[in-house]
């Protein structure tokens, strides 16, 4: 039987581009965390965390405290956040810890990535040639989508123009400054029918969580934040992944639709249980297609959803209300437990200017990434 | 004559009047992959037949990469200057397979889901010892 876990703190350091090491991003979010959680270092007896690109996590206890704690290193690549998280949720579980840190943090140089073939299990011509670009990926999947179930353009932007306004509100993210559907649509085209202003960038961040067992989570917090479910999963036959030279033309579908509906049924709710959701949005495409992989709603029906502003903070059903990966920029390792910690804010009534107005008792995060993986959590209070 | 050398051994036939993309079939589910794999990401089968595959096909989807991307891994001979946007594309090769591909066109007036196409080989690049690199492309097919 699974036990309650409870968050009892979180912790962040402001995303976007910073002189620290994405190492000291990751320490400041940690001590950010222990604060908030009214807990020292020493309480923590398990930690689990990762970046992708700002090295080993477990090198932090030079700076927090050698107290001697495992700390296990994570490297799941977008998924590095979310996989800590899953860690320390089933370590709370089997008993092996009270209070568990989860870390994450990044920092990666400006433009797009330019991974490695062969860490992929691909020949090098695949990169030599000119195909191996996540945003070619976005744009090839987005096209797709659009031409089946009839998603607009403008459709594309106004997600964009929501995430830069939901970003405009919270202090922590990176791109602060609301832009028009005009200008999203105007600004060059990145990779069609995808435009800069629709993709997110690689950046910097760190976010900690210090997590506890639900007995001992009174202890430290009146306001403990239970995360229901935390579940991880790779991608089945016949879903379409990033970094695929083919496909099969039997199509199945993405890892987020089965993590996502692990995680409803872990936790015994669904989609329509859900007061605010923060869904991947590495670019406008992927928020909305991510709408239905999760089950909030049905292929296509995303064009009135979103016209209509259902998916504002003032909407119906709230989606990335700190501005996403749009307005905070893609450090990796940090992203997942971004979700996790704006989620937390929000069920705390603590997001001040970003604040939903409606009263909220739930929410979920999903993050998606290479080489099709994807991370679900349930929360509530 | 430059010497015209593949930018992979095993992509495709080649020199060939008719080049096509080599894949490889695997019988148990049936499933073909591109290019060749040891093993079927649908059985674990290890038991697959080197196969050809059709020259022609559909645009399955579409993208252009509007920017120069980051070397390594990118090997074209561009620079800032010279760049030009290129089109990306999956073609449909009957209920085989779709594969990913270059795109001969880049106009996005151009290119329509559902469109005929064909396997080009296309100039790419020069190597060390002055061939002329060579890789596979899609065309729209001329009516």
């Amino acid at each position: 039987m699974a036990q309650d876990v409870a968050i009892i703190g979180i912790g962040i350091h402001p995303f976007g581009r910073h002189d620290s090491t994405g190492m000291e991003q990751g320490a400041h979010a940690a001590r950010e965390a222990l604060r908030d959680a009214g807990c020292e270092w020493s309480d923590v007896q398990y930690a689990f965390g990762g970046s992708s690109a700002a090295g080993n996590a477990d090198t932090m206890v030079s700076t927090l405290g050698l107290t001697g704690l495992p700390f296990i290193n994570v490297a799941n690549g977008c998924a590095t956040g979310g996989s800590s998280l899953i860690s320390a949720y089933n370590a709370l579980n089997a008993g092996a810890a009270d209070i568990v840190m989860a870390i994450g943090f990044d920092k990666h140089p400006k433009g797009a990535f330019d991974p490695d073939p062969a860490s992929f299990g691909l020949g090098q011509w695949y990169g030599d040639t000119g195909l191996m670009l996540t945003t070619q990926f976005f744009g090839l999947k987005i096209q797709r989508y659009m031409h089946q179930y009839g998603i607009s353009p403008s459709t594309l932007a106004k997600v964009a123009v929501k995430n830069f306004e939901n970003g405009s509100k919270n202090p922590n993210a990176w791109r602060r400054k609301p832009m028009t559907e005009e200008e999203v649509l105007n600004s060059l085209m990145l990779s069609n029918p995808l435009t800069q202003y629709m993709f997110c960038s690689p950046g910097e961040g760190g976010v900690a969580l210090v997590l506890a067992r639900g007995e001992v989570a009174k202890k430290f917090t009146k306001k403990p934040v239970y995360l229901r479910s935390a579940v991880l999963r790779s991608r089945p036959f016949g879903s379409f992944e990033v970094f695929n030279s083919w496909l099969s033309p039997d199509r199945g579908d993405s890892p987020s639709v089965g993590a996502a509906a692990a995680a409803f049924k872990m936790a015994g709710m669904g989609p329509q249980d859900i007061d605010i959701a923060q869904l991947q949005d590495t670019e406008s495409g992927a928020e909305i297609m991510h709408m239905a992989e999760t089950g909030f709603c049905k292929d296509g029906e995303q064009e009135d959803m979103i016209q209509s502003g259902e998916t504002r903070v003032d909407g119906r059903l709230p989606i990335n209300t700190d501005g996403g990966c749009l307005a905070n920029g893609e450090p990796i390792g940090a992203s997942g437990l971004r979700q996790v910690f704006e989620s937390a804010l929000q069920l705390r009534g603590d997001a001040g200017d970003h604040q939903v107005p409606k009263k909220i008792r739930t929410a979920f995060t999903h993050v998606y990434g290479a080489p099709g993986i994807s991370a679900c959590t349930v929360l509530s209070n | 004559m430059t010497t015209q050398v593949p930018v992979a051994p095993d992509l495709f036939t080649w020199p060939a009047d008719e080049p096509q993309l080599i894949g490889t079939f695997f019988r148990e589910s049936g499933v073909t992959v591109f290019p060749e794999a040891k093993a079927c990401p649908r059985s674990a089968s290890q038991d697959g037949e080197r196969v050809l595959l059709p020259r022609r096909g559909t645009l399955w989807s579409w993208t252009i990469q509007g920017f120069l991307p980051k070397s390594p891994p990118y090997a074209g001979p561009e620079t800032q200057a010279t760049f030009k946007p290129y089109g990306v594309g999956y073609i449909q090769l009957g209920n085989q397979v779709i594969v990913e591909s270059r795109l001969t066109t880049s106009d996005p007036d151009v290119l329509k889901i559902g469109m005929e196409m064909e396997l080009v080989i296309i100039p790419f690049n020069k190597d060390a010892d002055g061939n002329e690199v060579v890789t596979y492309a899609f065309a729209p097919v001329k009516n």
